[in-house]
């Protein structure tokens, strides 16, 4: 119990520490790499209170899709040279220190959770619900797929709706770029493309391009 | 103190929904990191609901989790892309220069 209590307040320390963190630290790009540090924690929390699918949906879809997303949009944008008053010149190597930082937490807190799940199972005793003799995520799945399948199927809606208005949000048409017309190219006739003209002796012909 | 009980999820879910609103409140730099603080917001319920559900042992707290994390998602998306599009045409995403509607 004892070791439950010392890496909860750990994780959440962490992930209290971070949130500070993404909220006042100076540099955007900071602000994610602590974002994404903030995420590993409260997951490493969800696995060890005993919710492991979500802990590592929350580490897909956060870390891998969102919290990238952020970052390749501050990236784009570029923000950073915008005139601000807090920083002044930005190099890429200015985030190789807080990077590293990160990461290096981020490894700790996973040696942590792995080596109490592995090699001492007993050390995280995460809390089972009533149905102990099926996994997490098997219960999850039971439950998801009869009970709440409307909601899911919504959900998936969500998801198309918001993918279709990112990308008309974002979609620019641009002038003198070369496309692809299929209709054009399939419904082309053999009248439209070859033309047959009578050659005369020594005259030649005038091909116009 | 040792016992980790429901309450002491509860009060990590409030301390960083309060960083998240406070987040919101205080910045003055760009709006990505506005998203960011409603991203913690988000997370701090999700906290809450898996506790919940975890220690009242019902399934639906985290299958609420499911949900909110998909719209989470979808939200991050399209606020990034309206950020992309009003950077695009204003040239700044910084809180105090974006003003065009005070009229």
């Amino acid at each position: 119990m004892i070791a439950h209590a010392i890496f909860f307040y750990i994780f959440s320390f962490i992930a209290i520490i971070s949130a500070i963190m993404v909220t006042t630290s100076k540099n955007t790009v900071h602000s994610v790499f602590f974002l994404i540090l903030d995420f590993i924690s409260i997951s490493c929390l969800f696995i060890m209170i005993g919710a492991e699918f979500l802990g590592m949906i929350m580490l897909i879809v956060y870390v891998g899709a969102v919290a990238v997303l952020f970052l390749f949009v501050v990236m784009m944008l570029n923000v950073a040279s915008q005139k601000n008053t807090f920083f002044k010149s930005t190099h890429g190597s200015r985030h190789i220190p807080i990077g590293l930082f990160v990461s290096l937490i981020i490894f700790f807190e996973l040696i942590i959770v792995v080596g109490g799940w592995k090699y001492k199972p007993d050390l995280i005793n995460s809390i089972n619900l009533e149905i102990s003799n099926i996994s997490n995520t098997h219960s999850i799945g039971y439950v998801l797929y009869t009970d709440y399948i409307h909601l899911f199927q919504i959900s998936g809606m969500i998801l198309l709706v918001a993918m279709i208005g990112a990308i008309i949000l974002t979609y620019r048409k641009r002038e003198g770029l070369k496309r692809q017309s299929y209709f054009s190219q399939i419904s082309r006739e053999k009248n439209d493309g070859v033309d047959l003209v009578d050659v005369e002796k020594n005259k030649g012909v005038k091909v116009d391009v | 103190m040792f016992e980790v009980g429901l309450s002491h999820y509860l009060t990590l879910g409030a301390v960083i929904f309060t960083i998240g609103v406070v987040g919101i409140f205080l910045n003055r730099k760009n709006i990505i990191v506005i998203l960011m603080s409603i991203e913690l917001i988000l997370l701090a319920v999700n906290i809450n609901l898996v506790s919940f559900s975890i220690f009242i042992n019902d399934l639906s707290g985290q299958i609420f989790t499911l949900f909110i994390l998909t719209v989470a998602a979808a939200e991050a998306a399209i606020g990034l892309a309206i950020i992309v599009v009003y950077y695009r045409n204003a040239g700044t995403i910084r809180v105090e220069e974006i003003d065009k509607l005070k009229g």
